[in-house]
């Protein structure tokens, strides 16, 4: 086996391992608070052989090992379970909730990236004044704004000028408009939600990369490269910054995860119907499975983040390919 | 320029800290109480010449309700309440006789003072997130100082652990642990539940540097002087070698502050951190969270900007800003020790 496919194997033995830690440990985490799903439906009305007669046909009065087992074959087959709340499959549940998420996810970590590294580049390797001053201001003040606040601020501004829809995904319409204009509508309400939650993770990515490409073009090899008559913009966004990057590849899968927090803000500010709020709802309703649910979902997103953050520091340094 | 810019940022860290210390005494009223005529009023405005001319020591205005269902108000320019300093073991308010709060930011949806529950308020989240960074300090000078010192199986075993709680995103993390006690509790426990809470979800950040530097330390001729002379391991990492984290120590500390000033702003605006009648910044947020609400009386965005303006003084003043943040320090922190590169 070749270095390089070690590596990477290890890496997706930690994302497996991952997966596997976080669903287990929320469900676990559920499973051992006070209170089940049934608990919650006592009520007015509802006398306690009827919440016990619940419970037995989910069959949450079987001791935890057992049910624990049960997912875990679930899971093999790539089945997460019936949600208790909903009375649905788990699938179809998380599946539409975590594909809005991603969809906003990823436009968010698209942005910030196409913004923050050419900026970064520019504020790294331009002689300090007006131009590197202003960049660095800004991407200070876009570090100190949170998703939570700024997209309060933005619905705030949506509902003052009209110009973008408060919340929400998509538009009430009575008929089916049609793929294109559909997309066009989501486009549409993506557009705030989306910049809020961009916005401190360009700020961020800016400023690593700036400071390590201040660092990079102070070494040797860029003196021999410029002395070599290569242009030095070709030397800049060419030599120095395959170099410079890697810092910023090393934490990508931090920033997801950070991706992540800042959604679930966005996600209940703004109305997006994601996946934050559908666990959040499921965690307070005691729905173990939903939560497990979820929380597979939610650390597969982690996972694919950190697999391509490891990817990307390979690209980058060829050290981590030969060994 | 760059210095000026720092010492601002101090400056507006160190106001925050003061105003929160200082919050019973700074206060212009009591935060719980309701002033029922009071439900949205805007910022009353201090004046000196009143309406006939003449000038006097500072006073306010009653607000009159013009218009109950719009909620809009107008001056009652026919009663001067002058303001009263150092009375009540308060620094400044209106007589106690009056009846009247003084509300320089004006009133929430309670009719409660804004500006007196914002400062009780940044006792309560800025309390959260000070207590809650030591801790984080705490335990990962410990697992960091352990796994840097020992090496080896241990130190790996650590680290792939640190690296696991590090790529869970906070809010999930502590939503999931609190979310699973009892809902409510009083705010005593609510106050040490989240500070442990998110001293439990920080530390990875703290360990991976502490770790770095501890390892680093390590081959260094006075600790194998230390070990040749006999010492043993406890007093080499605590007399030695934990020394030289000092200074990463409290740059970590301060760039965990800003994360954990919005966990506590998260988890209250969803419910579950402190809850009405307490007062913190997110408490505060999650009752002004009606977009409507907030478009006609912008005032309750006050916590907000509260906020934004401690981050932004803490980026500022410990410079950390400008290096990217806590994602910055840990990038740094990697580089020192390339990942899978065996």
């Amino acid at each position: 086996m070749s270095p390089f496919a070690s590596f990477l194997a290890r890496r997706v033995l930690f994302a497996l391992v991952l997966v596997l830690l976080v669903s287990s440990g929320s469900m676990w985490l559920v499973h051992l608070a006070p209170g089940d799903f049934a608990t919650q439906l006592r009520g007015p009305g509802v006398s306690a052989d009827a919440v016990q007669r619940e419970r037995e046909r989910l069959g949450l009065d079987r001791p935890l090992v057992e049910q624990y087992g049960q997912w875990l074959v679930g899971l093999v087959r790539l089945d997460l379970g019936t949600s208790y709340r909903f009375g649905r499959p788990v699938n179809e549940l998380v599946g539409v909730r975590a594909k809005n998420t991603a969809v906003l996810a990823a436009t968010a970590l698209f942005v910030a990236t196409v913004v923050g590294i050419p900026l970064g580049v520019i504020a790294g390797s331009s002689p300090a004044g007006a131009l590197v001053s202003t960049i660095r201001g800004v991407s200070v003040l876009g570090m100190s704004l949170p998703p939570l606040l700024t997209s309060l601020l933005l619905a705030l501004f949506a509902a003052r000028t009209g110009w973008f829809p408060i919340g929400g995904m998509t538009s009430l319409r009575a008929v089916d408009p049609g793929l294109p204009a559909t997309l066009v509508d989501i486009g549409w309400h993506l557009v705030l939600p989306a910049l809020a939650l961009a916005l401190p993770v360009a700020a961020t990515l800016e400023r690593l990369l700036a400071q390590s490409m201040r660092e990079t073009l102070d070494e040797p090899f860029i003196l021999a490269a410029l002395a070599r008559g290569i242009p030095r913009r070709r030397v800049v966004w060419r030599h120095a910054l395959r170099v410079a990057i890697r810092p910023v590849a090393g934490i990508y899968g931090v920033i997801v995860g950070s991706l992540l927090s800042g959604s679930f803000a966005v996600e209940l500010v703004t109305a997006w119907p994601g996946l934050g709020k559908l666990m959040f709802d499921a965690l307070m309703s005691r729905d173990v499975q939903l939560v497990a649910g979820c929380a597979v979902v939610g650390s597969l997103f982690l996972a694919c983040g950190n697999l391509l953050s490891d990817l990307g520091l390979a690209a980058a340094d060829p050290r981590l390919r030969e060994e | 320029m760059d210095t000026v810019i720092r010492r601002l940022g101090a400056a507006t860290l160190l106001a925050a800290l003061v105003g929160a210390l200082a919050a019973p005494w700074l206060a212009p009223d009591v935060g719980e109480q309701q002033f029922r005529d009071y439900l949205y009023a805007p910022p009353m405005r201090v004046r000196v010449v009143d309406a006939d001319g003449h000038w006097h020591a500072p006073f306010v205005h009653r607000w009159r309700l013009a218009d109950r269902v719009m909620r809009s108000f107008d001056e009652d320019r026919s009663e001067r309440y002058p303001l009263r300093w150092f009375v009540d073991g308060r620094l400044v308010g209106l007589d106690s006789a009056a009846g009247q709060p003084l509300l320089l930011l004006g009133g929430d949806g309670l009719g409660r003072d804004l500006l007196s529950r914002l400062l009780l308020g940044a006792r309560t989240t800025l309390g959260v997130a000070f207590l809650a960074a030591i801790g984080a300090v705490l335990i990962g000078v410990l697992v960091g100082g352990v796994a840097g010192y020992a090496g080896g199986i241990v130190d790996e075993t650590l680290m792939r652990f640190a690296d696991l709680v590090l790529v869970l995103p906070t809010i999930y993390a502590v939503l999931a642990l609190r979310a699973v006690l009892p809902p409510v509790l009083s705010v005593g426990a609510v106050f040490w539940l989240l500070v442990g809470l998110l001293a439990l979800v920080g530390w990875p950040y703290v360990a991976r540097g502490v770790r770095a530097i501890v390892a680093a330390e390590r081959g260094r001729e006075y600790t194998l002087a230390a070990i040749a002379v006999g010492a043993g391991p406890i007093r080499i990492l605590a007399i030695h070698l934990l020394p030289a984290t000092r200074g990463f120590l409290t740059a970590q500390a301060t760039l965990l502050l800003p994360a954990f000033i919005l966990a506590e702003a998260t988890l209250s605006y969803v419910g579950l951190g402190f809850a009405p009648p307490a007062a913190s910044w997110g408490a505060m947020l999650s009752e002004a969270s009606n977009i409507s609400a907030i478009a006609d009386f912008p005032w309750l965005l006050s916590p907000a900007a509260a906020i934004i303006a401690v981050v932004l003084a803490v980026n500022l003043a410990s410079g950390a800003g400008a290096r990217g943040g806590a994602f910055g320090a840990l990038a740094r922190s990697r580089r020192a020790t390339p990942r899978g590169a065996a």
